[in-house]
């Protein structure tokens, strides 16, 4: 049914920002303390209390604006949002309106056909959150440490025509402002939400239909299931011959739909004018380029790069790249060892397995570059087989230990001197005679069953290239 | 510039005021008078004027990313109506 229309979606991003204060005064940002333990007149709203931007939440605005191609702002001004709720002590909430900081920007995303899009970015602006509430008993009871706390509000174009574009816009913009160090992306904290504007109009209508907002989903896959619901559910109703209203709906996690947030109409006239406690924001060009100057490299240049530099796969670097941490272990690691190919493969196979399977993030990785650098030179110099490598590396992960401390205490060494392999070959060859007979009546097959047996005898040890030669040479022999 | 009852009525609404019908009504007159009278500013041309947002010519005022101690939470509560748990008790709302 929905194929018969076009999904139209725009997306507001709440981004919380890593600042250690507040954005107008000077209390502690830190998560999960003591209710209202962290607040001052400025954030409880108290009368004559005066509001001081912090220079911080400024920096990383911009930051975040010169990430997505933003024009920023040489002057912008803080306006009042005018609204009655509980969490909001001073009954407005000091946000940006006519001058935001940013505007027209663009993030561009992959979309699933493994196309590119761009997607436009209206504007960026800074606002402090409001506090929150708990509903016990008869009353609701209001914590006012979050009240204030510094926000960016990232809000899309009408760009995004389904939801799995939408899911892809929304990691990409998580992926570049953690990579940024302004946001620390936990979903669950709350730190990234987001608000979808979704409408449906016949293929090929040039206006848009009426939307629905869809508010406050803090799980990517909850946004997907929110979107998905409610296009069906317009479409639905225009099926009927219906009409979409214009309206706030809330995403109900337990049951997968989305429902009416009613009376919350009138709450939209928010009455905007310009907050005479803050004084206009002016940034210099000089501003800029030093942000600009201090940007680390993103995502999409870190891959374009890593594939330049270093010859691995696409694939490969968009791994790597996924996590800033992860690309600064391999930048680290390949700078030390020199094969970006063998060193994707360690980080992307073992390490990524050893750090999942003990749910340690890289940045506790208890093997550091420089310890896997010496583990790899280890198999580049013939010391160790692949195999034998992650048993030390196995080794290192339980101990801390370095790499040849393990193989000489554990006798881990590759045997790669023929004298010592030629015994076990012929042990093992004397020992099944009905086989050996069987290869060289052509059954070249069995040549892994001997590799298998004579490796076994070694126990591992026995460099597999020099025990194939030689294994191939005596079996050839007679 | 003509207010209306309904706008008053409205703000009124916005701004959790409760106001009689004699108040409603002396309203409307003041608030249509106070808008006649700025009103006088379009016989100007302003054209070439940059909208003021603030009356004090004044810009970039910043503070550093430092915290400084809170009031606590036995301070930021003790003048509440009502408290309970370290927070501010107000009448239940839910959506
Ligand atoms: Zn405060």
């Amino acid at each position: 049914m929905t194929s018969k229309y076009e999904v139209v979606i725009g997306l507001e991003v709440h981004v919380q920002l890593t600042t250690a204060t507040k954005i107008f005064c000077n209390c502690s940002t830190a998560f999960g303390s003591e209710p209202n333990s962290q607040t001052c007149p400025v954030c409880l709203g108290l009368p004559g209390a005066l509001p001081v931007l912090n220079r911080k939440v400024v920096e990383y605005a911009i930051r975040s604006g010169l990430a997505t191609h933003c024009s920023i702002a040489p002057r912008s001004i803080f306006a009042r949002k005018n609204y009655f709720y509980p969490d909001l002590p001073k009954g407005y909430q000091i946000s940006q309106y006519e001058l935001p900081i940013c505007e027209h920007g663009r993030l561009d995303i992959e979309t699933t056909d493994g196309g590119r899009k761009s997607i436009g970015i209206t504007r960026i602006h800074m606002e402090e959150d409001a506090g929150k509430l708990l509903h016990e008993g008869d009353g609701s009871r209001v914590d006012l440490n979050r009240a204030c706390t510094p926000l960016l509000e990232i809000v899309s174009e009408p760009d995004l025509r389904s939801s799995d574009e939408a899911i892809a816009y929304l990691k990409k913009l998580h992926q570049i402002v953690v990579y940024l160090g302004v946001c620390d992306g936990n979903l669950e904290e709350g730190s990234f939400r987001c608000d979808a504007n979704v409408s449906i109009r016949p293929w090929g209508q040039k206006e848009f239909g009426t939307r629905a907002e869809l508010k406050n989903i803090n799980s990517f896959r909850f946004i997907k299931q929110a979107i998905d619901y409610e296009v069906e559910r317009q479409a639905e109703i225009l099926e009927d011959g219906g009409r979409i209203i214009q309206e706030t709906r809330l995403f109900d996690t337990a049951t997968g739909t989305t429902r009416s947030m009613r009376g919350k109409e009138e709450a939209h006239d928010y009455r905007y004018f310009p907050d005479p406690d803050l004084v206009p924001l002016v940034v210099s060009p000089e501003w800029v380029e030093q942000v600009r100057r201090g940007l680390p490299e993103l995502p999409e240049a870190k891959v374009e790069r890593l594939v330049r530099e270093y010859g691995i796969p696409v694939y490969d670097a968009e791994v790597l790249s996924a996590e800033r941490a992860t690309a600064d272990y391999y930048d680290a690691l390949v700078a030390l060892h020199g094969n970006g190919k063998t060193c994707a493969n360690w980080v992307m196979g073992e390490l990524q397995r050893a750090l999942n399977d003990s749910g340690t993030a890289i940045a506790d990785c208890p093997i550091p570059p420089a310890a896997l650098a010496a583990l790899l030179k280890r198999i580049d110099d013939g010391t160790l087989s692949g195999k034998l490598a992650k048993q030390v590396f196995d080794a290192m992960w339980q101990t801390g230990e370095e790499a040849d401390i393990i193989i000489e205490q554990r006798g881990l060494k590759q045997v790669s001197d023929l004298g010592a392999i030629e015994p076990l070959i012929d042990q093992v060859l004397a020992a099944n005679p009905d086989q050996v007979a069987e290869f060289r009546s052509g059954k070249d097959k069995l040549l892994g069953f001997f590799v298998g047996q004579v490796m076994k005898a070694s126990k591992g040890k026995a460099n597999p290239a020099a025990l194939n030669e030689l294994l191939v040479k005596k079996l050839k022999a007679d | 510039m003509k207010i209306t009852r309904a706008q008053v009525e409205h703000v009124a609404r916005l701004a959790r005021l409760a106001l009689a019908d004699a108040e409603l009504d002396a309203l409307t007159d003041e608030m249509d008078a106070i808008l006649g009278y700025v009103e006088t500013l379009n016989s100007l041309d302003t054209d070439h004027i940059v909208p003021t947002s603030h009356a004090v010519p004044m810009e970039n005022a910043f503070r550093d990313d430092t915290v400084r101690p809170s009031l606590g939470t036995m301070k930021a509560v003790q003048n509440a109506p009502a408290a309970a748990g370290g927070c501010f008790v107000v009448p239940k709302v839910i959506e």
